[in-house]
């Protein structure tokens, strides 16, 4: 039998969660029937090839773009990158800069060489006037925003930002990877980053480029992935993206609308614990992903109080991570860093205690802060 | 004055939290930290608290000088 904590884990970083049961049954037989090189000439290579097409036309179906946009790639990170190579590349002739905001993700910020990211105000929304500045600028190759923060929750008001892109003629490529299956997808952009396992898929990059933005590639137009790639992707993983999407997109809305509750649970549970800050915006936001901190603990130990009850939960603290630094994110919106702990909420399909989950979560939270506090003799502060 | 140099998040913020419990507001207690956390987490503790904050960078460290608030 089971120990009893093993029996009631509850996954609450679904950041990175288990696939789809529906999903994994996927992988499993497309490890017989599309494991291949689909460049390869012989029955087998064929057959991989015609299995990407199809996974690759659901995908494509689910960004609602043409199947020849899209290319697949080893994350949401190598998407975004990938995009931003061909993107900066094609117009290199006018500059390499990057418009991005400083709460976008870290793979993106990295690559703003010269001034910094559009700052953001306390609740993570992009400062539209800084924004439209740093597009007007001479040199700027290309701007990329996220849609929706994978940290935060907090979702950008994108028609105008993307208004300004479009004005100052600069490409715009919009990262979906927190939106993606939990939002309707927003009609702007010129190009699209996102990751399957947003919705439950595995880890899976997806870059779709409209037609007609100028695209610098890696190889011929020929090559893997619309050229974009160096090599095509693992197939089954490509199926089993393709799978998670069928099978969560019928019920995307009902979905989000009860995470939203779940959601909204944490952050009154969280607020109702003295000297606890919960930050993004309570409305404009991601329906899955909550973030609060707490002050006087650490956020490693918090993380671990948590762990030892049952509950997997991410930490933007630094220490919690392989670096000193603490979330670029919190450290930008002006939040505490310290004692921070991060809920992204599975889909119901994956957590079907999910609601049952989040209950006990909210109700041992009071207890988890005090006991750490206790521990590190801050309880008084 | 505080020297929290070497230590790390969230050890100044404690120490400055607990300095500031006994103080009466107009006081303006020093804290100085070289943890890279503290350059956020001190301003944002501050905020939070309503008081008022200075900062000096010297190089390696810097140095956080708060101002209590009267309404506390």
């Amino acid at each position: 039998m089971q120990p009893e904590r093993l029996r009631t884990r509850a996954h609450l970083d679904a950041a990175q969660g288990p696939l789809h049961p529906v999903a994994r049954d996927t992988l499993l037989a497309a490890l017989d029937a599309g494991w291949a090189d689909p460049r390869r000439l012989h029955r087998e290579g064929r057959r991989a090839a015609i299995l990407l097409d199809q996974a690759r036309e659901i995908l494509a179906g689910g960004l609602g773009v043409r199947p020849d946009e899209v290319s697949l790639h080893a994350s949401g990170a190598h998407a975004l990158r990938a995009g931003i190579q061909g993107l900066r590349s094609a117009r290199r002739r006018v500059g390499a800069h990057l418009v991005t905001s400083a709460i976008d993700q870290a793979v993106v910020v990295r690559e703003v060489q010269g001034g910094s990211p559009v700052g953001v105000s306390g609740l993570g929304h992009v400062d539209g006037e800084q924004w439209a500045r740093a597009l007007n600028a001479p040199d700027v190759a290309l701007a990329v925003l996220a849609d929706a923060n994978g940290e935060i929750g907090t979702r950008q008001d994108l028609g105008p930002l993307a208004e300004s892109a479009a004005a100052a003629g600069v490409p715009l490529l919009v990262d979906v990877a927190t939106a993606w299956g939990r939002l309707p997808l927003p009609a702007v952009g010129n190009g699209y980053a996102a990751d399957t396992a947003s919705f439950a898929g595995p880890p899976l990059g997806v870059l779709a480029i409209r037609t007609g933005t100028r695209f610098g590639r890696v190889g011929p137009p020929s090559g893997p992935e619309q050229g974009r790639e160096v090599a095509p992707p693992f197939v089954p993983l490509a199926l089993a993206a393709a799978e998670a999407w069928r099978q969560v997109e019928d019920d995307r809305e009902r979905d989000a609308e009860s995470a939203r509750t779940l959601v909204a649970q944490i952050r009154s549970a969280a607020a109702a614990v003295a000297d606890v800050q919960v930050v993004g915006d309570p409305d404009a936001r991601a329906p899955h992903v909550v973030t609060f901190s707490a002050l006087y603990v650490d956020g490693e130990a918090l993380v671990h109080e948590f762990d030892r009850r049952g509950f997997a939960v991410a930490s933007g603290s630094a220490c919690t991570a392989d670096t000193l630094e603490p979330s670029h994110v919190l450290a930008a919106i002006g939040a505490v860093t310290h004692g921070n702990v991060r809920v992204t909420v599975p889909l119901q399909a994956v957590a079907p205690n999910r609601a049952a989950d989040v209950a006990r979560f909210c109700a041992e939270l009071p207890d988890v802060i005090a006991s750490v506090r206790a521990q590190l003799g801050t309880e008084d502060l | 004055m505080i020297d929290a140099r070497g230590q790390m998040c969230p050890i100044p913020v404690i120490r400055l939290a607990r300095t500031a419990k006994g103080e009466d507001p107009g006081t303006t207690i020093t804290v100085l930290a070289d943890d890279p956390a503290a350059r956020h987490d001190i301003p944002a503790w501050v905020r939070l608290k309503g008081h008022e904050v200075r900062v000096v960078a010297h190089g390696d460290h810097a140095a956080y000088e708060i101002t209590l608030s009267a309404e506390r």
